[in-house]
This record gives structure tokens, sequence and C-alpha cells, in this order.
């Protein structure tokens, strides 16, 4: 099994790097073509404006998408605190998303996130760390997602007024969901040690690929690079 | 405050009264998402949110950029939180800014803004030729700039979350920057294949925390994020930093001090996501417009601001 890791930004060489510990072959994608689904056109398009609606292919074809972070803002259907003007997105996932939901960076953290579904999978133990960096959250999920976990708002936070459902109680914005081919959390769990959510994934993927006819993830095998060395890990912060 | 456990912070009477801590992972994680990116300066609004469209993956926010800050000399301090406000404001990508090396009060007000990031910088005018700022009693990350492995391990021993090459900010010549790259990189390499007896006289002759020099070692890398900085000025030269090993780039006066600096802009992310692919980055720098002019730094004028500090 080969899996694509969108490469245009951010921590994809741990992402490839936790995939390489499983014993798995991370290939970085910068463009379509590496999707190997979307025919080659001589386009003046800047090869990003090319490569959302491949990416869009890619989710209705129902393939396996895994989205962390950016990621998961790019899968939702519906963005809430965006720059003016708004983003392009992938889209997919019938969930509202809020941009930034905890702050900036100082209100970046670490929390031990209860993870009953995951566990249940994959063992371990009943949490695991969660680490939010500028982090997202989904404010509202609709009928057929399958929430995998949700994190507490402080009752003082300013960010209360953005939760759309009143409940009683603590109340709790959801940070993991599951929507048939698709995965998302809001968190990093490629800067931890703790490879569940990659090994989710991939059984996530192969219960995919046992239903379909094609394989899952065809990706181009070498992206031209003259850069011969190593991309080599930074190491997990305990 | 000595038997409470807290490491004690400036000393007796300081104005912070609790330890102010965040994990190192969650400093460093910001820089990770950074990774591929372009940090550009910006000094209004305005040019944020065309950082912003064209890609950036962050904003500086400063009053004046290096080259401006050459062009009018003087005393370059932390600037205006006002300006710093509303730069926060215009946009929805990390913000930083810069303090003056040593300045700790300068980074406790920027903390104090809630951005994202400090730059510790040479750029400024030094405000401690001896000490840099203990960067572990903020919850803020910082950036430090090196020229050499031996630096960046002091950066990071004194708690810095993410290195840059210090090169020559606002000459919009590339060499130093070069330089100090091939610097780090070349003592890692060095020291990748070195004995490990052999370390302790390594550490001790380019005067690094041992523990640090041993961890770059069996990393193979810095234990943080790397960018490279300081006369960045065409999507080539972003191109090369890459190739050379740096995670990043930041880009102070090579953007907005060029002729078309959109166009520019979005040049310089293209060619920093697609760095190792020269047909893209012969396509990203057509027509661009007139670069930066720059400083030659064969002139014994030009004030070289990376040697200020250690």
């Amino acid at each position: 099994m080969v899996v694509g890791v969108l490469a245009l930004q951010g921590s994809f060489n741990e992402h490839i790097a936790a995939l390489r510990r499983l014993g798995v072959k991370g290939v970085e994608v910068r463009k379509p073509e590496q999707l190997q689904i979307y025919e080659q056109h001589e386009s003046k398009r800047s090869l990003c404006s090319r490569l959302f609606p491949a990416l869009r292919d890619f989710v209705k074809m129902r393939k396996p998408v895994w989205g962390t972070c950016a990621g998961l803002i790019f899968l939702a259907d519906k963005v809430v605190g965006q720059k003016s003007g708004g983003q392009e997105l992938i889209g997919g996932l019938d969930c509202t998303v809020h941009r930034n939901f905890f702050g900036s960076q100082l209100q970046s953290f670490e929390a031990d996130l209860p993870v009953p579904n995951l566990a249940s999978k994959e063992g371990g133990p009943e949490t695991c760390r969660g680490v939010f960096i500028r982090a997202p959250a989904v404010l509202e999920a609709g009928p057929d997602v399958e929430v995998l976990a949700v994190y507490p708002v402080p009752p003082d936070s300013a960010l209360i007024d953005q939760l759309v459902d009143s409940q009683e109680g603590e109340k709790k914005v959801i940070v993991a969901v599951k929507q048939g081919n698709l995965l998302a959390t809001a968190f990093h769990p490629e800067l931890t040690v703790d490879s569940r959510w990659h090994t989710f994934f991939l059984k996530m993927a192969s219960e995919i690929e046992e239903g379909a006819s094609n394989s899952i993830v065809t990706i181009e095998g070498s992206d031209m690079t003259l850069d011969q060395h190593q991309r080599i890990d930074l190491p997990i912060f305990q | 405050m000595a038997g409470t456990g807290v490491v004690a912070v400036y000393g007796n009477g300081s104005a912070l009264t609790e330890a102010k801590k965040s994990t190192f992972s969650v400093k460093v994680g910001l820089a990770q998402m950074l990774r591929g990116g372009v940090i550009m300066d910006v000094v209004t609004p305005e040019q944020a949110r065309i950082a912003e469209e064209a890609g950036a993956c962050a904003v500086m926010a400063l009053e004046r950029v290096p080259a401006d800050i050459r062009a009018q000399g003087g005393v370059a301090r932390m600037s205006d939180p006002q300006l710093i406000k509303e730069i926060k404001q215009s946009v929805t990508i990390p913000v930083m800014a810069k303090a003056r090396i040593g300045h700790f009060v300068e980074a406790q007000i920027l903390e104090a803004l809630g951005i994202d990031y400090v730059d510790e910088s040479e750029v400024l005018t030094l405000a401690d030729e001896e000490n840099h700022i203990n960067k572990h009693n903020f919850r803020i990350p910082f950036v430090c700039g090196c020229r050499n492995l031996g630096e960046a391990l002091r950066r990071i021993r004194e708690g810095a979350a993410m290195i840059r090459t210090k090169g020559e900010a606002g000459t919009g010549n590339i060499i130093e920057a070069v330089r100090h790259v091939r610097s780090v990189m070349g003592d890692i390499r060095v020291l990748r294949n070195m004995d490990d007896d052999e370390v302790f006289t390594f550490a001790k002759k380019i005067a690094a925390p041992y523990d640090l020099v041993m961890q770059t070692k069996q990393l193979g890398r810095l234990p943080v994020v790397q960018f490279a900085a300081g006369g960045v000025a065409t999507p080539a030269d972003a191109a090369l930093m890459m190739q050379l090993g740096c995670d990043g780039v930041f880009v102070g006066s090579g953007v907005f001090k060029s002729g078309d600096p959109v166009k520019r802009a979005r040049a310089i992310v293209q060619a920093v996501t697609h760095y190792s692919d020269p047909q893209v980055l012969a396509d990203v720098s057509c027509g661009l417009g007139e670069a930066m002019v720059g400083l030659n730094l064969t002139d014994d004028k030009v004030e070289r601001f990376a040697s200020r500090s250690e």
C-alpha cells in the first residue's frame, strides 16, 4: 500500500515518518499528476488551482482521505472564521469547521483526549495525546458523521458563543470525525509517538479497498526530485 | 523564590510572579506546521493581506523592513504595538514580530499582544551585547538567527523553538545566507560521521552544549525547524536555500521592495513548494519585474548585522 501525503506545506515529513515507522511507503504529492487520476492538461492556471479539482475528484471517487488540522478545514463543506474572501475547499465532509477556534499560538496546547472508538479498534490507552496547534474545531456535524473525539471548552472562554447547539453542563467541540472514506482530526497525531491514528487510517483504507475494484492510491513512483538526500525527521518532544 | 521548585524569573522584584510554561513540543509544533512555507516581512495590514493571499504561511510584522533600517540608520527597536495589533487583525495566518536581542521586556510586550512568534533579531539594534533572552521563561515561542552550528545550538539551549540563518538582511544578496547554511549543514555532516568519543571536544570547539550536539548527531539535523533568512530576493534564491537543506524561507525586503510584490510573493511561495522542480521554477521566474536592487557586500561601508551577536 502506498499513501500519498499532500506536501505543499506543513508537517508532511512527520506524517511520512510516522508511516515509515509502520512500514508503509509515503509519497509526497505536490501536483495533480501524482494522484494519477487527473488527465494532464496544458493549463496556464497555477498548479495549485489544478490540484484542488483533482483532490475533489479523488474524494468523490470514495478514495480514503485523512485531513489533519488544515486538512480538516479543506475537507469540510462549511468553514467559518476564514480570511476575508474565504479560501478554496475540497469539501466532502458534512461538518461546519471553525478555523483557529482556540486562538493563536499562545492558546495552542497539548491535552489527553479520551478516544473510546480508537482504543476499542486499535487497543492501547483510553486517551491519546492531542497536540493542538492553532487548531480548528468542528462546531456541527451532519447525521452521517461519526464523532471520534471531543474536547471541552472552558466555561469562561470567549469561544462559548461560537457553539451552535445548546447543551446542559460542559460545552464541547468535536475534534475528530469519520464519514465514510473521510477521516479528519483537528490535532496532530504525527507529532506524537502514538501511531494508532495512522494504523486506524490504514485499516480504514484497506476496508475501502476490499470494497472497491481499483487499488487505493495510485501514486506516481518518483517525483522528479533533484534533492537526493533524505529528509530527516525532527525529534518528537515528549 | 527558593524552595518553591520554580525557576526564578529575572531575580527579585520582577514583574512576573508565576512560572510561565508551555511545553516545548507545542512551541516547536507551530514551526513544524510552517515547514515548506514562506514567511514575509510586512509593514502594513494591506501588505499582510497581500502576503496571505500569495500563500505565505506567516507574516513578520514590523515598522521598517531591513533594507530601510540600513538606509535610514538610527536605533532600530521593536515596532509600535498598535501596528502589530492591526496587522494581526487583518490576517488569519500566524503573526511574528521582532524584539531586540536581550530585550526581554520587548518580548514580554509582544507576548502580551498575543502574537504567535517572537524573532529575537540581530536586524534590530542590540539591547544586550553579552546575553540573549532566556526564552524558557516565556510561553510564546522564539525564532533566533545563527551563522553556524554552535550559535544555533546555543540559541536552542536558551529556549529557541525555531532557528533561521542570519544571512545579511536587507541586502538582497544571498551570499551570506548560503555561507551560513553551508556552515551549519557542513558541521552536521562532519558530526554525523564522527566517533562518539570525539563529540566532547567538538562541542567545546563550537561552544555548544554537549547534550544538544549529541542529539544533533543522532538526528542528523538540528533538533528544531531551520529556515533560511537574509537576502532572499528571487524564486531561485528561495529554491536554492531549500535544496541546501532548509525547511522554509523568510523573505524580508525581497518582496515589498521589488517591482511587482504581488507576483513576486506568489512566485516565491511556489518556488519553495516546488523547490526541486526546475520546470516550475522556470515558469514562476518569468516576467516578475524588477527584483530589489540590493547591496554588494564587497563594500566595507555595509554594516554586517550578522556579526553583531554570537
